[in-house]
């Protein structure tokens, strides 16, 4: 691999410098938010010098309520949107506005609605379309059937009973795949046909990628699948690769996208998974899942059952994991952020401020990490599916 | 209290899945000490107990929420 060292050094140093503002993008609404709080609380500790216990109490509630706001704001960041939203100002002299652009909703309710996002006015109007009447939820972001004055019907345990239409919307994650997907397909697109140009020499940014493509081929697709059926499988395995880590890093942006945590995605990543294993699997693989060989007639009835189940819980577990971590990666960098406006001292800003630099470069290693893990269970998977006789022990090459 | 009980349950997992996860690193940091020549190997396996054991505890965490 050749990179002249100092375009890598000026990344390396862009990278960090840019790392905190990363970092702290996101809280913008929350820190105009908190703010107007903090002058609130101070306006009533001034009251409590003369009222004592009244405020006091006051003074504890719109703690809990600062506190509830950051949940809120966590949770807004971990959920789907409709609309792509950047940031918000203007909060405290009453009329917020928010920076961002709106996506096309596209429903289906008793015949096709489509229209723009922005018809929500950000979740805080009704919007009608045909005569039907649709409001977005704060708590999960979906759109729910409601009437004109937009009103959700809530049972006692706070589970929303309005209808909701099928939604095939553009939201922000699919915006982010295929935004994505376009940059893979020009990067790759490109890295291929540089090789005729240059004489099987990659140029430009494909001489970042042509070693990890390398990589994934020699260390996850050969050694796992072996060398007969390695190259069926490379295109599942590069796509998978490239498009976790895309989606993970863009994870990490100011952008404040989520998608590689939201379970549809991962789920939908694990089922394809899943169906590659199933349909190309050989005899063999059938012949361990229903007949296991070399165990009594007895351990081969239950043994059936359980390895069955054992290949749906496979790709199950690729789904969780994939899931899990993005999302916690997100939460825990979140709250970390949230830790000044609860510090609310000279303390907080530096501590949150070290606390989430460390944590973005472990988010930077998670993300690489995560997509790396998934590629090499999936290859794994396709192995175990293509293996051509069976062997003692744990041996595989 | 039941609630209560499963937290206490999933806590019990995750303590077990850090305990596997700390022996795997520990076990992988011994044979790459052993073997140096070895470690692109060890590591590879390493990691994929780990993210093994890691998927049982996010599913316990799942189970109880």
């Amino acid at each position: 691999m050749v990179i002249s060292k100092h375009p890598l050094r000026f990344i390396l140093t862009a990278l960090i410098a840019g790392l905190p503002l990363f970092s702290f993008a996101n809280i913008v609404s929350d820190s105009t938010k908190v703010h107007a709080e903090t002058i609130h609380l101070v306006s009533d500790s001034a009251k409590v010098v003369t009222e004592t216990a009244t405020t006091t109490k006051e003074l504890v509630s719109k703690e809990d309520l600062a506190a509830e706001e950051r949940a809120e704001f966590i949770q807004h960041h971990l959920l789907d949107s409709h609309d792509f939203h950047l940031f918000s100002y203007g909060k405290e002299s009453g009329h917020e506005k928010h920076i961002g652009f709106p996506l096309p909703v596209i429903l289906w309710e008793d015949g096709l609605h489509f229209f723009m996002s922005s018809k929500f006015n950000h979740g805080e109007a009704v919007a009608e379309s045909n005569g039907k009447y649709f409001a977005i939820n704060h708590h999960n972001g979906m759109i729910y059937n409601t009437g004109a004055k937009g009103t959700f019907n809530v049972d006692e345990k706070h589970h929303t009973t309005n209808t909701k239409p099928i939604d095939f919307s553009m939201t922000k994650s699919i915006v982010m795949i295929l935004i994505v997907a376009l940059l893979m397909l020009v990067i790759f697109r490109n890295l291929g046909k540089s090789y005729a140009k240059n004489g099987g020499i990659a140029t430009g940014v494909g001489r970042f990628f042509e070693p990890l493509v390398l990589y994934i081929r020699d260390e996850i697709a050969i050694p796992n699948i072996g060398e007969k059926h390695y190259k069926k499988y490379m295109s599942h395995l590069l796509t998978v690769f490239f498009f976790i880590w895309f989606l993970n890093m863009f994870g990490l942006t100011p952008l404040g996208v989520n998608v590689t945590g939201n379970i549809a995605i991962t789920a939908a990543l694990a089922i394809i998974t899943y169906l590659i294993t199933t349909f190309t699997a050989n005899r063999n693989y059938w012949g361990h899942i229903f007949w296991m060989p070399g165990v009594p007639v007895p351990m081969k009835i239950i043994l059936a059952p359980i390895e069955f189940l054992g290949t749906i819980i496979k790709p199950f577990s690729l789904m969780i994991r994939l899931y899990a971590n993005m999302l916690a990666g997100h939460v825990v960098l979140m709250s970390i952020i949230a830790l000044m406006y609860t510090f609310n001292s000279p303390i907080g800003s530096p501590l949150s401020f070290v606390l989430a630099f460390v944590l973005s470069i472990l988010e930077i290693l998670v993300a690489l990490l995560q997509a790396y893990i998934f590629t090499m269970l999936t290859a794994l998977y396709f192995g175990a599916a293509k293996e051509e006789h069976h062997h003692e022990g744990a041996d595989h090459h | 209290m039941e609630g209560t009980l499963n937290l206490v349950g999933a806590g019990l997992i995750v303590i077990g899945a850090g305990l596997g996860i700390g022996r795997i690193g520990g076990s992988a940091m011994d044979a790459i000490a052993r073997q140096p020549e070895a470690s692109g190997k060890i590591q590879t396996a390493m990691l994929i107990a780990a993210a093994l054991i890691e998927g049982i505890g996010f599913a316990a965490l799942f189970a109880v929420k």
